[in-house]
């Protein structure tokens, strides 16, 4: 499971890191959610598939052993959450973006870095 | 050695940079009248060292000092002997004199809180280093001495000649600092040695060590940036642009000083080696010439008196580096000597200007019936200055002569550099002292007055003093200059030079000097102009040079940024992903650590179908023509990754996965359906080719990072943990659940945060709406619900 | 989208969700769920409400701003942490009190509090982004 897993993890780098190389927003945005679910997954099988059982206690015992590890479903859980709102931060940003500048290819997105920026003063 | 009580010591350190807290608040509540009860701290600090002074004149050594980062070995700590003791007596005792001078100077003026803020703290800075034993703490009192003078310098900072004069103060003396602080971390690391008392018992090791040419270097590049040697002088005159009382602070007895108190601390130790008695007499025989030339050059009167600080701290560097006793005899007594008249001779010049208004020699004259008691001063300093009998000048050019008059030719050539640099500044100290008092008064000064007590008060007291050491010089010598000259040779110095002049080569050399001074005072204007005639010829100096250098710098630094910071997002993604499969494939194509071969995945029918799922749904993001394809392919792809957590055991992740992937495509398409855009890659294929070998790199990359972290034995003590107690502990039984919010709470507290403050910039961005000319004004549609 | 059928069955679907999110919610310790998932249906319930009848009726049933819901929520989620402060323990160290009500135990408890606080925290500021986004939409 662990090979087919970071094969997985592979394809979904791959994909998300060549989307996140294009200079259009749009596609952008889109490796931003494939990255994201990549690091997930990433992080997921990093704490091993050692068992497919949920990691509950039963409602008659104290402990539970051979469950799936819990700790990266908690760091992934919440990670989920948060990358969600980044996305919708970004989604947004590129919308204001378009709607201001009136492009979506970043090579003409120059408000902060000005093209053919003069010499800075070089007085005292 | 002894230990001096720690809070006195401290309380004398601390009160400068209280006094600095309060003078805002003080110059508001009492005007310049604040200048009285300020003038109290570097007093009361002056009293605290003056009760130690007939304890070190006895030859004892008070140290005190806090732990401050055992770790490094750094301590906070610091030593008074007869060298440290008589600079921090000249620091708070002309620090006094300045602050009352500084109340009647700037008087009316609206900064003055602020600048009475700044000279107490440049005090406190000046007061700490020449206390400082530990040599960390030495470099943070110098480096902030640096500082504080860049404040200072400043203060006119409306005008663009004062952060001209500010900025070249800093870059070189701060710079000069971070030399400093490269010898200090050489002496610490290479021989061992942490403070003062440390380097000054282990003199021979330092002067066998290996590194000596090194320490010796670094250690001259702090101390000749700081007291202004050739070429580094430039400062020095530029910094002229400051408000007189803190040229006539810190360009006479403290600041430029620094450099040399570093020379004399360290001559016991790095002193009496070829190198140093070749290298410095050198420097400082050029540096006395020049800057005495060019002092008379100047017309500006304290321009004038700048040069002469400049050549006066060539003699004092070309003494040190003679290194005989004598020579550090007539060093210590020219040191003393100079910081009095110096300091009294800027206030005058200041006094002159402030009646004037104007420093031009040429415009000057007749000035003395108006104002007799600022005369006054001015001829006692300027007597001392010219090495007249009986004042303190006297005393070290009668010793300076001592020092030199016998030796070879090295020697001989110093002597004449000392003869007709003395000779210079002998009509250098008249030009200023006696051309505006004397003569007939020139049409354009109007109401000529004498200043207020404050005003001239300073400079009279150093001038008496002038006159008092000579005339009482038992007491003098037995209270300073024999204690630090003691301490700048290393073992007892006993001085009895005293004022009546005896007739030998000394004195015979001396009264050449006068003569030929007085040739210079009178010839002075001839000189200016020939020496102008020259400088012009030669058109261009260091002070150009800084220019040149600064906005050479600039232009590199311009041309560097614009390099690496293009402003294309592509160029920035492209290197980031370069730089993230190379951090990934490198080392394991370095140390040979790839993954073992893997078995071919056994895995279950439906386990296939969601991988393939997921593979469908990410192609076709990829290769989506329109934005609808794109939207549902993403949303199939995110679907597969939820079904796959719940095939894994992660049925939370599964639903929050379902959840996200909803409300994502949700949004998704509220925003693309409005932005018309298709998510298509228009771009030729030799724009995509490299950037698809770039992805598969990466892509790669973390694919076998994952295969090796799970081709490792796995640590299972964590999950032990949290799957034995739980339930025993936290009274959960889904421990996720358990995690996120007992075990890791604090960990998912930070994740809200984060996700409420994500909630509120996208508020915030949809709101303001930004125009083309970039000026954000509130969107007029929207309504505060 | 705005057809007949589902701006009738909205309001119905949406309180239905609410409602099954507090279940999640409070569930969460034991069972799957819990405050993340439990806010991310409720955020849904209430984007759909908006999808279905307009942005203006779900500002009008949520009373307070979106953000403020979150805000308190992080308010919660502080105190929840603070309260063993009071008691002498390390910060955010879980108190447990097991009242008899109604005849069974009932785990009240400052993990809880915090999950609420989680809960809270998600419907308000995911809600707050949707409905900006759809609000959008309008004009």
């Amino acid at each position: 499971m662990e090979t087919a897993l970071s094969v997985l993890v592979g394809c979904l780098f791959t994909v998300s890191l060549y989307l996140l190389l294009s200079k259009h927003i749009i596609r952008m945005l889109l490796g931003v959610v494939l990255l994201s679910n990549a690091v997930n997954i990433l992080i997921f099988t990093a704490g091993r598939i050692v068992s497919v059982a949920p990691p509950f206690i039963p409602q008659d015992a104290e402990t539970v052993s051979d469950v799936a590890n819990p700790l990266p479903q908690a760091l992934v859980l919440t990670a989920i959450v948060i990358s969600f709102s980044f996305f919708a931060f970004l989604l947004v940003l590129a919308y204001r973006a378009y709607q201001d500048l009136g492009t979506d290819d970043t090579d003409e997105m120059r408000v902060a870095e000005p093209e053919n920026d003069g010499l800075p003063p070089l007085g005292y | 050695m002894a230990e001096i009580e720690a809070t006195t010591g401290t309380l004398a350190l601390a009160l400068p940079f209280l006094a600095a807290a309060l003078a805002p608040i003080l110059r508001r509540g009492l005007g310049h009248h604040a200048a009285w009860l300020l003038a109290l701290a570097p007093a009361v600090a002056f009293a605290i060292l003056w009760s130690t002074v007939p304890r070190v004149a006895e030859g004892e050594v008070l140290t005190f000092g806090y732990e401050w980062i055992p770790a490094f070995d750094a301590r906070f700590s610091f030593r008074i002997d007869g060298l440290s003791s008589t600079f921090a007596l000249l620091i708070t005792g002309i620090g006094t004199l300045i602050v009352l001078y500084a109340g009647g100077y700037l008087k009316g003026h609206r900064d003055q809180g602020r600048f009475f803020s700044f000279i107490l703290m440049f005090m406190g800075a000046m007061l700490g280093l020449v206390l400082a034993d530990d040599l960390l703490t030495l470099f943070v009192y110098w480096e902030l001495t640096s500082i504080t003078s860049f404040l200072l310098i400043g203060f006119d900072h409306e005008r663009e000649r004062a952060r001209r004069g500010a900025i070249q103060a800093l870059v070189i003396t701060g710079g000069g600092g971070l030399v400093l602080l490269a010898g200090v971390i050489a002496i610490r690391e290479w021989t061992g040695l942490h403070s003062m008392t440390e380097v000054l018992a282990a003199g021979d090791a330092l002067r066998d060590s290996p590194y000596y040419t090194a320490i010796f270097i670094l250690v001259l590049g702090g101390a000749f940036t700081k007291s202004a040697q050739m070429p580094f002088h430039v400062w020095l005159p530029n910094a002229m642009e400051a408000p007189t009382p803190v040229s006539a602070y810190l360009h006479s007895a403290t600041m430029v000083k620094a450099g040399v108190y570093l020379l004399m601390r360290m001559q016991p130790a790095l002193g009496d080696t070829a190198l140093w008695t070749t290298v410095l007499p050198a420097f400082g025989a050029v540096t006395l010439v020049v800057g005495a030339l060019l002092a008379v050059r100047a017309t500006d009167i304290k321009i004038t008196l700048a040069y002469t600080t400049v050549a006066s701290l060539g003699l004092l560097v070309m003494l040190i580096g003679v290194g005989s006793e004598t020579a550090l005899i007539a060093a210590v007594l020219y040191l003393i000597a100079h910081s009095l008249f110096k300091g009294g001779l800027f206030m005058v010049a200041g006094s002159v200007d402030h009646s004037a208004h104007t420093r031009e020699i040429d415009q000057l004259g007749g000035l003395g019936r108006a104002m007799p008691l600022t005369f006054a001063a001015a001829l006692l300093c300027a007597l001392s200055m010219g090495g007249l009998t009986p004042f303190v000048g006297f005393l070290a050019k009668e010793e300076i002569y001592h020092a030199l008059e016998y030796g070879d030719a090295y020697h001989i050539a110093l002597l004449v550099a000392a003869i007709l640099g003395n000779a210079l500044m002998f009509a250098a100290a008249f030009i200023v002292a006696l051309k505006p008092f004397v003569g007939k008064k020139p049409e354009t000064i109007e109401h000529p007055h004498e200043g207020a007590l404050t005003i001239w008060l300073g400079p009279l007291v150093l001038g008496v003093l002038s006159l008092l050491g000579a005339l009482f010089y038992g007491t003098y010598h037995e209270l300073f200059s024999s204690p630090m000259a003691s301490a700048t040779v290393g073992e007892p110095v006993e001085i009895e030079i005293g004022w009546i002049p005896h007739l030998n080569l000394a004195f015979a050399l001396s009264m050449a000097t006068v003569a030929l001074g007085i040739v210079i005072y009178l010839a002075s204007t001839g000189i200016r102009r020939a020496t102008s005639g020259f400088l012009s010829a030669l058109g261009w100096g260091p002070d150009h040079g800084f220019d040149q250098a600064m906005r050479g710098l600039l232009r590199f630094a311009f041309a560097l940024t614009s390099r690496l910071q293009s402003g294309r997002l592509d160029y920035y993604m492209t290197a980031t992903v370069i730089v993230i499969a190379a951090a990934l494939l490198v080392p394991m194509a370095i140390t040979g650590a790839v993954p073992a071969e893997p078995k071919f995945p056994d895995l279950r029918f439906y386990e296939w179908v969601v991988l393939a799922l997921i593979i469908v749904g990410i192609v076709a993001v990829v290769i989506a023509k329109n934005r609808l394809t794109a939207i549902v392919s993403l949303g199939i792809q995110g679907f597969g990754v939820a079904l796959m957590f719940m095939l894994l055991g992660a049925p939370d992740l599964s639903f929050t996965q379902f959840m996200v992937e909803t409300l994502s495509v949700v949004i998704l398409a509220l925003v693309m359906t409005r932005l018309k855009l298709s998510p298509a890659d228009h771009r030729p294929l030799r724009e995509t080719l490299p950037d698809a070998a770039l992805a598969l790199a990466g892509g790669i990359g973390f694919g076998l990072f994952l295969l090796l972290i799970t081709q490792r034995p796995f640590d299972p003590v964590l999950s032990d943990f949290f799957e034995r107690y739980s339930y025993a502990i936290a009274h959960g039984r889904n421990i996720v659940n358990v995690i996120l919010v007992d075990f890791r709470g604090v960990d998912t507290m930070g994740e809200i945060a984060v996700v409420m403050i994500t909630g509120l910039a996208i508020l915030a961005l949809i709101r303001i709406r930004v125009g083309r000319g970039g000026k954000a004004q509130p969107d007029p549609t929207e309504t505060t619900p | 989208m705005r057809t007949i059928i589902f701006r009738f069955t909205a309001p119905y679907l949406t309180s239905l969700m609410v409602l099954f999110s507090v279940f999640v919610l409070l569930r969460g310790h034991n069972e799957p769920g819990g405050g993340f998932i439990g806010g991310l249906i409720a955020a849904s319930a209430f984007a759909i409400y908006g999808i279905a009848c307009g942005v203006a009726p779900v500002r009008r049933a949520l009373y307070f701003h979106p953000l403020a819901i979150s805000a308190c929520g992080l308010f919660f989620a502080v105190i929840a942490g603070l309260l063993s402060v009071f008691t002498g323990q390390g910060f955010m160290t879980g108190l447990w009190a097991f009242p008899a009500i109604l005849g069974g135990d009932v785990g009240l408890s400052t993990p809880l509090l915090f999950d609420i606080g989680v809960y809270l925290v998600v419907v308000g500021s995911i809600t707050s982004i949707a409905l900006a986004l759809e609000e959008r939409e309008s004009d």
